[in-house]
């Protein structure tokens, strides 16, 4: 008895941190509320709310990736902030403030390093997952010792990491084999002002969406010795582009079998773009700007939401006939969406209205809602699985 | 009198007391509030909702200094080419834009 009390009052205790009884974290998920540097930890299963953690710092633009147990989130603030959370105790289990100015990072395949893009000062930090301790800094130098802003953080196979430098116009690959020593390739002179990146979820295709021209540039992990190249060169053909009030979001790319679907900028358009050949294979007709053009696990729709003055407004596509089969008015300013994993819902984050909606992807119609101060980025722990997310 | 002179006031509390009340005569208070609110989530979203910059330049009243409030006034109305800056024309007025910059280069109160 003398033995097992302390030993059941330390069981208590452990076991006392945690909210409620044994459970998964597969189910789970996080809500930026970007005005309030507060995040949400909801459960999709039963569309709730399980806690509210405060003290992230500057989420206006804020991004989430999940460790391979699914239990840490790792929270990249503008601010700077690197914030990892416990998604079952739901606390900060550790911050650092790493940049003056980030915008997004990601994880390695193994799991054991957390990369961070920054845009003061310009370049990459790499961190340990477990510590957050800085195991590697890779300034974005280039022309006249000037440092760019880094966009498009994505993580790829082999622990490498792809990068793409807006100010220099440039793609980085960094293999991070020995963390403390990362060895970069540079690819030079890919376009002007590249503005977001993506990979397929092989890790094998980096393309980066450039600002300053139209088209886009595809780097190939699997043959870097081919070079980065342009693919949908001069897709606006000299026409006069829109103005843009909200940069595209590249990354949750949608990608069917054949097809990846592209938002273009400054047009109310999405590109199709055949996989195979990286031709242009159509385009869909669209009510605004797209922002994000996210693709339900299945691969048979995509969703896509617009820049303002367009953004009380979601379409969706189906992916065999490319129609737009529904145009639906969620409410003021949805700004992200994110699917189930398995994609038989979808909840979207609608900012002027300080809700979350969730909508039945067959149906169409809302299932359900609940409040979010002034919600932005919405991310389910099932992105711990899929490179590139 | 007393309905406009309301707002008005209203506009001066909501703006710290240091309101540029030149050009907010011609922007209501209503407006003013929508126009703070587009400053700090849409301009925000390139700019940072905190105006110290993201992938657009900081907007803080020390990053402004010396840049004569004609010149900021016709970079949010014309847009900057080659850059991602769009022009603002036809979906703000001249005035509003006015109190916009009067308003950044002041400092925007609760950036935040």
């Amino acid at each position: 008895m003398r033995i097992k009390l302390p030993a059941l009052l330390l069981l208590t205790l452990v076991l006392g941190g945690c909210a409620t009884s044994l459970r998964g974290t597969g189910d789970l998920g996080l809500i930026i509320e970007r005005a309030d540097g507060s995040v949400l930890i909801v459960e999709s299963s039963n569309r709730q709310k399980l806690g509210r953690i405060e003290g992230l710092g500057d989420l206006s633009h804020a991004s989430v990736v999940y460790s391979r147990d699914e239990r840490y989130a790792y929270v990249f603030g503008r601010d700077g902030g690197l914030t990892k959370v416990d998604m079952l105790r739901r606390r900060i289990a550790a911050r650092v403030m790493q940049s003056g100015n980030s915008i997004g990072g990601a994880i390695s395949q193994n799991g054991r390093l957390v990369a961070v893009a920054n845009y003061q000062p310009g370049g990459v930090k790499v961190f340990d997952a477990d510590t957050l301790e800085l195991l590697a800094d890779i300034p974005a130098a280039y022309g006249d010792g000037k440092f760019s802003k880094v966009i498009g953080l994505e993580d790829s196979t082999d622990n490498r990491f792809a990068f793409s430098l807006y100010d220099a116009g440039e793609i980085w690959t960094a293999d991070l084999s020995d963390p403390r020593r990362p060895v970069i390739q540079k690819f030079r002179d890919i376009g002007r002002l590249p503005y977001d990146a993506l990979i397929s979820e092989d890790g094998r295709h980096y393309i980066a969406g450039l600002f300053g021209e139209d088209g886009l540039v595809l780097l190939d992990m699997w043959h870097p010795e081919q070079g980065a190249r342009r693919i949908l060169d001069h897709y606006g053909r000299g026409e006069q582009a829109l103005p843009v009030y909200k940069m595209p979001h590249l990354e949750g790319w949608a990608l069917s079998q054949d097809h990846a679907y592209l938002p273009a900028v400054g047009r109310h358009e999405l590109l199709i773009v055949n996989r195979h050949d990286w031709k242009e294979a159509g385009r869909i007709a669209l009510y605004g700007q797209p922002v994000f053009a996210m693709v339900r696990p299945d691969g048979r729709q995509v969703w896509v939401n617009f820049a303002h003055p367009h953004n009380d407004t979601v379409q969706v596509i189906d992916t065999v006939t490319h129609k737009v089969i529904a145009t639906l008015k969620p409410g003021k300013a949805v700004l992200h969406m994110e699917f189930t994993p398995r994609g038989e819902h979808i909840w979207l984050s609608i900012r002027d209205e300080d809700r979350v909606d969730v909508y039945d992807t067959t149906t169409l119609q809302r299932i359900g809602s609940m409040p979010a101060l002034k919600p932005s980025g919405i991310f389910f722990t099932a992105r711990a699985h899929r490179i590139g997310l | 009198m007393l309905k406009y002179s309301l707002p008005l006031l209203f506009g001066t509390l909501l703006l710290a007391g240091t309101a540029p009340l030149q050009a907010s005569a011609e922007v209501t208070a209503t407006r003013q509030k929508e126009l703070l609110h587009l400053l700090r989530h849409d301009c925000g979203s390139c700019h940072g909702m905190t105006l110290k910059g993201g992938l657009g330049p900081a907007l803080l009243p020390d990053a402004l200094a010396g840049k004569p409030a004609a010149t900021l006034e016709a970079t949010v109305l014309y847009g900057r080419a080659g850059t991602p800056m769009p022009p603002w024309r036809g979906l703000l007025s001249e005035e509003e834009v006015a109190w916009l910059v009067a308003i950044l280069k002041q400092g925007v109160p609760d950036a935040h």
